[in-house]
């Protein structure tokens, strides 16, 4: 099944590396100066015999907000989750703020970091799940303080300042003592916000922020994340809000299959969908 | 308050009527009358009267002695078997469960060889009656010293002495220890499984290290259904420490048994370890509810 934007046919990854492509992976060097927050090269995914990814080719820049659209299990939570390396792709390459992801080239050659370094590297990538996922036995500022103090070794006393001031941003400033399960569905995804926001992340990633709340509780979640969005955070968003996505997305991605079908403005992929596909998926969600 | 049913498709007689939600009156005024449960009373008053009965023989039957339960419940000699007794329990515990933990996780990796060391050392200490073992570790400490280099235990474990008691002790704790490590390591598996898979994703895409990602996030979660099937375990090794007695340790029970050896009074001799078996038992279970409330912190309702 083939679509304009196919990718091609990815290279044979060599055996000593298994993430390797192209010779074009990036060296460990600082951001190039084309300010791509995220590139993303045939990247293959399999579960067994299931191909999730089949060749996903994506870049963001920074300061923008992608969305990702598409059917469900066509691959957008594990693209996700390979950004952050929660994940490990089978192929391909994964670069966020000019560093790969997962690994260290070496000459010819790509070494699985250990795991030490990729946590560290997480921390530089905020991830929000669907289901919140907070401590439920850590109160809201513990919640908050935890990634700070521990990965990066902040002074507890800085870490519950700036914990505070996040929780005024997300306008849960009275909440900090209460725990996950006293709050409501929107409040406790304001605070998991508020929580991945602590690391100070280069990048925001969101795996359908709004799909487990009451319909009346979207509202006040998508409201924090367009704010971000307005002061210049990099945000890739898994979500199934179209007004959302009309609304803050530079670009919106449709994937189905494991590929990406289409992609550019809203204005484009939204509105005058080139591919069948998107026309059908559309059809069904608006 | 909410009524239930239609109105009356007939017109209803005078008796009902007077009682029908919808005759206009304030239903919020009347007298609720609760429903009765006479067999419940009737239930009541005779396991009362059982129970009197009961405690009426314990008081006036002459064949419990309590003077001689009295005489013998604060005695040095059975003092000092309870503590033996505790002391049995407490290492057994924690070695126990330090070993079981270890288990648990070993059980849980992904190296298919700890896999199956874990689960080959479970499936045959749970095979083994704990008196068949214990009688085997007896038995070792005759022949040992090589034998001890090999078990990597504290060094205080490491002096067995065969002729003297804290040879005895040592083979005691190592065999309720190992027995225990059994089940404390299914436990424990049973309470890591039992935390949400997202709690870990979560820790991880925070960056937080391994080490505290289990410490922090996992093993509080873990404690609320470890704690109820643990404390089982630490009272029931506390009483299973009575298995000792073959072995000849002081324990509580062994003691006792030496005592209505001598004198031949058995029924109030095994009332003295009875009733200190249910005053510790009821201890731990105290401390079990302190314990399990303070990790049900967050657990809301
Ligand atoms: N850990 C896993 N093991 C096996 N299959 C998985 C795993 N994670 C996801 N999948 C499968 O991969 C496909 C894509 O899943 P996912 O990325 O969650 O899709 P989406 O988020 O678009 O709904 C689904 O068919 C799903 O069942
Ligand atoms: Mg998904």
């Amino acid at each position: 099944m083939s679509t304009p934007i196919d990718v091609p046919a990815p290279t044979e990854a060599p055996v000593d590396a298994p993430a390797a492509t192209e010779a074009t992976a990036p060296a460990d060097a600082p951001a190039s100066a084309t300010d791509v927050m995220v590139e993303i090269r045939s990247v293959h995914k399999s579960f067994g015999a299931l191909e999730v990814l089949r060749g996903i080719d994506l870049s963001v820049r920074a300061g923008e907000v992608t969305v990702v659209l598409g059917p469900s299990g066509s691959g957008k939570s594990t693209l996700l989750r390979t950004i952050n390396h929660l994940e490990k792709v089978d192929q391909g390459w994964i670069s966020v703020d000019g560093t790969l992801v997962g690994y260290r080239r070496s000459g010819n050659k790509l070494y699985e970091l250990r795991e030490r370094e990729v946590l560290r590297q997480r921390t530089r990538i905020g991830f929000v799940f669907q289901n919140f996922n907070l401590f439920p036995h850590l109160t809201v500022l513990e919640n908050i303080i935890e990634a700070p103090v521990a990965a990066l070794g902040r002074p507890r006393k800085e870490a519950v300042a700036a914990a505070e001031a996040l929780l005024a941003r997300v306008g849960l400033a009275d909440k900090s003592g209460a725990y996950p399960k006293q709050l409501s569905g929107g409040q406790q995804q304001r605070v998991a916000i508020a929580r991945a926001l602590a690391l100070e992340p280069k990048l925001l990633l969101f795996d359908e922020p709004t799909s487990a709340l009451d319909p009346e509780l979207v509202g006040e979640v998508l409201d924090v994340i367009k704010d971000l969005a307005h002061q210049g955070t990099t945000m890739i968003v898994v979500t199934h809000e179209i007004g959302f996505a009309r609304e803050v997305a530079d670009t919106v991605v449709f994937m189905d299959q494991g590929r990406i079908v289409e992609q550019g403005p809203p204005a484009d992929v939204l509105d005058r969908p080139v591919q069948e596909r998107t026309r059908a998926f559309l059809s069904k969600v608006l | 308050m909410s009524l239930t049913s239609d109105p009356p498709l007939a017109p209803p007689d005078e008796e009902t009527e007077r009682t029908t939600p919808h005759d206009g009156s304030d239903l919020s005024e009347l007298t609720v009358v609760p429903v009765r449960h006479p067999w419940r009373w009737v239930a009541v008053a005779v396991t009362a009267v059982l129970l009197a009965q009961f405690l009426n023989g314990l008081i006036t039957n002459p064949g419990w002695e309590w003077d001689v339960f009295a005489r013998f419940f604060t005695t040095e000699t059975i003092l000092k078997a309870v503590w033996v007794t505790l002391q049995l329990t407490f290492y057994g515990t924690v070695l126990g469960f330090a070993l079981g933990i270890v288990l648990a996780f070993m059980r849980l990796s992904a190296s298919p060889f700890l896999r199956a060391v874990a689960y080959g050392y479970i499936w045959a200490f749970r095979s083994i009656p704990l008196i068949v073992q214990l009688l085997f570790w007896f038995n070792l400490a005759y022949l040992y010293k090589e034998l001890q280099f090999g078990i990597p235990f504290g060094p205080g474990f490491l002096t067995f002495d065969t002729m003297n008691l804290v040879g005895a002790m040592s083979a005691a704790v190592l065999g309720l220890a190992l027995h225990q490590a059994a089940y404390a390591a299914e436990i424990v598996r049973g309470g890591v499984l039992a935390v949400d898979s997202g709690q870990l994703e979560a820790a991880a895409a925070l960056g937080i290290p391994r080490l505290r990602q289990l410490r922090r996030v996992v093993l509080p979660q873990a404690m609320r259904s470890i704690l109820p099937n643990a404390a089982n375990e630490i009272i029931s090794l506390f009483k299973g420490t009575s298995i000792v007695s073959v072995m000849a340790i002081g324990e509580l029970f062994y003691q006792v048994q030496v005592v209505y050896g001598r004198n031949g009074r058995v029924v109030p001799l095994l009332m003295v370890a009875t009733v200190w078996y249910i005053l510790l038992t009821t201890v731990l279970s105290v401390l079990q509810h302190y314990v399990e409330r303070h990790y049900a912190k967050g657990a809301v309702r």
